[in-house]
């Protein structure tokens, strides 16, 4: 036990020794070669990854994204599965760099958690999965329903709110994972299963019966998802925000991953062109190579694009854009001018 | 050579007078053990020091405050009254003990009767028996709990039928996949007689049993302890239940459009927790029962049929009672371990302390270090007041050698 | 039995003095064979008659199904679920078979890449010759083989498993380990370290020092007074905390601080079990001799104290083996979580796909607990034996 000890305490020693000189965490991932990204493991169109560990989704292009901006290369991206009940402790203890899990933004995670919401990749809200045979057309016919629910989560505190709010009766079953919790409801433990509802139209092609359940029309909660990095480091911070902001703005001016090295070589718009890095020095400023923006979209695409390969169109789920489009188009997305 | 690298004191140390004081056993081993005490601080202190930066840094919450906020989530059940509105995090720690404590009572009870027929049933000489119980132990023994949870509670599931063909019986009792459903009794007042009604009486067993211990001692007489106690802590209460004029009114569960509500409720959770637990830790005590009867010398068992004690008799009054003394430590381990195992409720969606506290409350608070600590703390808890009280209980029992 | 012959006596024989024994008469028929050996065993009394029936009841109840959902009902091949659906002209369907055969190298391997899994292989074989080599008592060498099993396979392996790019093995990030790798990687892990901490933390405990004892207990009985799931959330989530923002360790890594840790405390148990049951004398044979503190352990206490402790041991592992599943609670692929994801893919979305995935591991688990402890059964009746003569 001494020898352990002993061993153990150099270890220490040295560890301590080098914590001294706190690290930055771009330059931290610049020196590690490679972005460490907390990612959904299990949700279809925001981060799933296959049998032979190939990441898809949303959440999954916006690390890539973020990898290409620092490194020029997409694939310099591991993604770390996790779960909704650790994926803050992973975030807050440096496991992971950024958190782009379908996260939804609240004060309190602003705050007591220590995180820094850097946007909204996807405008959501919570729903209700049920039977087709209950014959249910509302959320506010489920009083007395049992419900199954993932375990710390916004939906199940939004749930027992809504509910309490409605005046209905409630009988949750909490479960760790979306896994066991979409399982039981399946095996017919519960009457219904909440979710953000873009999760509810993930969810549902993975029921053994899809076309026997429902998605109720209301949607009982504002959930702004976005990716997420610690407090304390504003640089890291401010890199992670313009990354989502880029892509918005590419999408804005129609330049997409196909015509992109059209445009840096012909395009005469100023907006253009500082996007892609021709013009201005914004990419160093943000502590990253001019040419950031152009590199976004060359390896990854812009906003529209990723959102249509994920969850829109050319997805299984076929999810509209609805909040999600432009603003110019009647959406939210939105992203402050780069001058 | 001679004592090179000692670490112990072992024998006295008598050299030659003129010795370095490096060489002497004594003075090496404070000097060991305050360079081991010295690491361990150092590494105590530079945990917490990290821990403090770590937290500081990443402005993260920390202290005990979230212990009154509100929680905001349900709980499926509650032995003790919440709502989400008005429960706090402290509140929902204590349901979570509750229910672990809960399951563990109910657990330890029955894999104690499981483990006691399969361990006994094992040495039968029944051959039929004593195989089928053979195989039931190494069966048992040798898959995982967490597979044997998953399976219960999917074969639980899969078994009962849905709300709308539930099986029911007579006075408003249903089965169904959405658990066990019964009437339940509200007590109004008056109630306070029946309580001190069974208090008397569980006192009143208590002084009979002493007086018929020292009856035998005596004349060798014996009297009726179980019928009598029996009839005192069970009757008293119902005589007293009458005389105050029936304080207490049924309720009755009724169906509603999704879920029975009302009366006695009990999860398929709970059960499949509980069938999981039991049948597991009933294997362990059956090896260990089998263990004990089996320390038991073969003369013993033969002296009583020589005075011509059939087999149940000589079990009960022979053999058990003296194998209990082998039986009793690792019986308490097998009743920690069905505690701690019953963490792994997590697992399949009961609210006990470990998916409550170190589930829920961990995330909505992200307070880990806290909450990992008090979970900890809880367990521990538990385990040391065992293990006293088994202690004492196994000094208590333990062979007196003249 | 001293009866004089005639030679001796030198009289004339008059009478008859038998020599032999009479061959005895074989016991009723209804004592004999078969008959009888039923008769004794299972009807002897009214008890036991009803007993037999009850027994016989219960297994006519609950092994014909599941000779048929595991054999004749079963289906054993099929590319998706249609394969497992039951029809009209087969409304029974029993084991899903061909999901198992379809999943299988995910069971294996997880989501290690495809190309490598040659470096996964190679592995198994290594640990498999360890484990060989270190189990029989007989074989030679064994102070070798322990080097090779706790010292070379681990180095090999590291290097091996998670990729070494000066020499040519891609780098390969745990987040894609999985399956029965991930469970292997584990326990073995545990048992490579638990062995080593636990005999210290045991001479720790029965150590003449105050300190070091007190140390040593309150590890102990810590670690054993609490579930393994929150050690293993300890490890996951306050161990970052507690060490600098760099260095902050693997997520496999951190479970396996969390069950070495675990196992180590058990162990010690058992070793402590096994040091008491040293005759005083030998300790003080070894001290009379000269030697010191480690030597005196090393070379005579250790050895004999172990050896009679290898059937705890033994039972020590099968209990780490089982839990090594409690890893996916701190989001890990070991064997059960990736038979669990399996379960729920609407591919092979059929009634008896998870009945089926759940069979196989505890088939799987069986096989090698049930073995473990009929090695760890073997051992000791082998020992018993040697204590006897």
């Amino acid at each position: 036990m001494k020898r352990v000890i002993t061993t153990l305490a150099l270890a220490a020693a040295a560890v301590f020794a080098a914590s001294v000189a706190s690290a930055q965490t771009l330059n931290t991932v610049k020196s590690r070669g490679m972005l460490n990204c907390g990612a959904n493991g299990s949700l279809g169109g925001f981060g799933l990854p296959d049998a032979q560990g190939n990441w898809t989704g949303l959440d999954v292009d916006f690390c890539r994204a973020l990898a290409s901006a620092i490194f020029g290369d997409p694939t310099k991206v591991k993604f770390v599965a996790l779960t909704a009940k650790d994926r803050f402790t992973a975030l807050q203890s440096g496991d992971v760099d950024v958190l782009a899990r379908n996260t939804t933004w609240t004060s309190s995670r602003d705050t007591s958690l220590g995180l820094n919401f850097t946007g909204v990749n996807y405008y959501d809200g919570q729903g209700f999965l049920v039977r087709k045979a209950l014959k249910v057309n509302s959320a506010l016919e489920l009083s007395d329903a049992a419900v199954c629910v993932q375990q710390g989560t916004t939906t199940e505190l939004n749930l027992s709110d809504y509910f309490r709010a409605n005046k209905m009766k409630l009988k949750t079953v909490t479960f760790a994972t979306a896994d066991e919790a979409i399982k039981a409801y399946d095996s017919g433990r519960c009457d219904a299963f909440t979710t953000d509802a873009s999760g509810l139209y993930a969810e549902r092609l993975r029921l053994a019966k899809s076309d026997d359940h429902i998605v109720l029309p209301e949607i009982i909660s504002k959930e702004p998802l976005g990716p997420s990095v610690r407090h304390g480091d504003d640089q890291w911070f401010d890199i992670v925000k313009w990354v989502h902001f880029a892509m918005i703005i590419s999408e804005e001016l129609g330049v997409t991953q196909a015509n992109v090295d059209e445009a840096l070589k012909s395009t005469t718009n100023p907006d253009v062109k500082r996007l892609l890095g021709t013009e201005g020095n914004y990419g160093e400023q943000l502590g990253l190579t001019k040419d950031w923006g152009y590199r976004i979209i060359k390896h990854v695409g812009n906003y529209g694009e990723i959102f249509e390969k994920n969850v829109g169109q050319g997805s299984p789920l076929k999810i509209q854009r609805g909040l999600n489009a432009l603003w110019t188009k009647g959406g939210l997305q939105y992203a402050p001018p780069i001058r | 050579m001679w004592r090179w690298g000692s670490g112990m004191s072992i024998s006295q140390h008598s050299g030659p007078p003129k010795v370095s004081l490096i060489y002497d056993p004594k003075v090496r081993s404070i000097a060991y053990q305050v360079i081991l005490c010295a690491i361990i601080i150092f590494l105590a202190y530079s945990a917490v020091r990290n821990a403090i930066d770590n937290l500081a840094r990443a402005h993260i919450a920390s202290g005990f405050g979230f212990w009154n906020q509100t929680a905001g989530f349900d709980i499926s059940q509650t032995l003790i009254s919440y709502t989400a509105q008005g429960g706090t995090y402290g509140r929902a720690f204590w349901i979570g003990l509750l229910n672990t404590l809960l399951v563990a009572a109910i657990g330890i009870v029955l894999a104690t009767i499981v483990g006691f027929l399969v361990g006994i049933a094992r040495l039968s000489k029944n051959f039929l028996l004593a195989r089928l119980s053979a195989g039931y132990v190494e069966m048992i023994r040798n898959v995982p709990l967490l597979l044997q949870l998953l399976f219960w509670y999917n074969a639980v599931l899969k078994a009962l039928p849905d709300l709308r063909d539930s099986w029911s019986l007579p006075g408003s009792i249903y089965l169904n996949n959405r658990g066990f459903f019964a009437p339940y009794p509200i007590f109004s007042s008056g109630t306070e007689l029946v309580v001190a009604a069974f208090v008397v009486g569980v006192i009143g067993a208590l002084a009979f049993g002493i007086w018929a211990r020292k009856r035998q001692e005596q004349t060798g007489q014996q009297s009726p302890v179980a019928l009598v106690s029996l009839g005192l802590i069970v009757g008293l209460p119902i005589i007293a239940f009458f005389a105050a004029g029936m304080p207490a009114t049924l309720e009755f569960p009724e169906k509603g459009r999704f879920n029975i509500r009302g009366g006695l409720e009990i999860l398929p959770e709970l059960v499949a927790l509980v069938i999981g637990l039991t049948l597991y830790t009933g294997a362990f005590i059956a090896e260990v029962v089998r263990a004990g009867i089996m320390a038991v010398s073969k003369g013993q068992t033969e002296a009583a049929g020589a005075l011509g004690l059939r087999t149940g008799p000589t079990l009960k009054l022979v053999v058990i009672p003296q194998a209990m003394r082998v039986i009793i430590p690792p019986l308490t381990n097998q009743y920690l371990n069905l505690t701690k195992n019953s963490s792994l409720a997590v697992f399949v969606g009961y609210p006990d302390l470990v998916q409550i506290f170190t589930g829920t409350v961990l995330n909505q608070t992200g307070q880990a270090v806290e909450v990992v600590t008090i979970t900890m703390a809880v367990y521990l808890t538990i385990s040391l007041l065992t293990s006293m009280t088994m202690n004492w209980y196994n000094s208590r029992i333990a062979l007196v050698e003249r | 039995m001293s009866i004089a012959t005639q030679d001796d006596l030198n009289v004339p024989d008059a009478r008859y003095v038998r020599v032999a024994p009479v061959e005895a008469l074989p016991p009723p028929v209804a004592a004999r064979g078969v008959v009888g050996w039923v008769r004794a065993n299972l009807f002897s009394s009214p008890a036991n008659i009803f007993l037999t029936l009850l027994t016989a009841a219960l297994i006519i109840w609950i092994v014909p199904p599941v000779i048929e959902f595991v054999f004749t009902h079963a289906v054993w091949s099929g590319s998706d679920r249609e394969a497992c659906l039951p029809t009209a002209d087969r409304p029974e369907v029993g084991a899903c078979w061909a999901f198992v055969r379809d999943r299988f190298s995910y069971f294996i391997y997880g989501s290690y890449p495809i190309p490598e899994r040659w470096r996964v292989n190679i592995f198994f074989a290594m640990l498999a010759v360890g484990i060989v080599w270190m189990l029989r008592l007989e074989a030679p060498r064994r102070d070798l083989g322990a080097l090779y099993f706790f010292v070379i396979v681990p180095i090999v392996s590291y290097i091996l498993l998670t990729g070494w790019e000066a020499i040519g093995l891609r780098r390969v990030d745990t987040s894609l380990w999985g399956g029965v790798l991930v469970t292997i990687v584990v326990s073995w892990v545990g048992i490579v370290f638990s062995l080593p901490i636990g005999i210290l933390l045991a001479l720790g405990r029965r150590s003449t020092m105050p300190a070091v004892k007190l140390l040593s207990v309150i590890f102990i009985e810590f670690v054993r007074g609490v579930p393994l799931i929150t050690v293993l959330f300890m490890a996951s989530v306050m161990l970052p905390l507690f060490v600098p923002d760099a260095y902050s360790p693997d997520k496999l890594l951190r479970a396996l601080i969390g069950i070495a840790m675990f196992a180590s405390a058990y162990m010690a148990e058992v070793v402590r079990a096994g040091l008491q049951a040293m005759p005083k004398g030998q300790y003080e044979g070894a001290m009379a001799v000269g030697l010191g503190y480690w030597q005196m352990m090393y070379l005579i206490i250790l050895p004999q104290a172990l050896k009679i402790t290898i059937p705890n041991i033994v039972n020590t592992y099968i209990g780490l083996f089982k839990d090594t599943t409690l890893v996916v609670i701190v989001g890990i692929f070991d064997f059960l979580h990736t038979v669990e994801v399996s379960r729920i893919d609407p591919k092979w979305a059929a009634p008896t796909t998870s009945a089926t995935g759940y069979v196989f591991a505890a088939i799987f688990y069986f096989i090698f607990c049930f073995s473990m402890s009929r090695y760890a059964k073997s051992v000791e009746a082998r020992l018993g034996k040697a204590d006897r003569r």
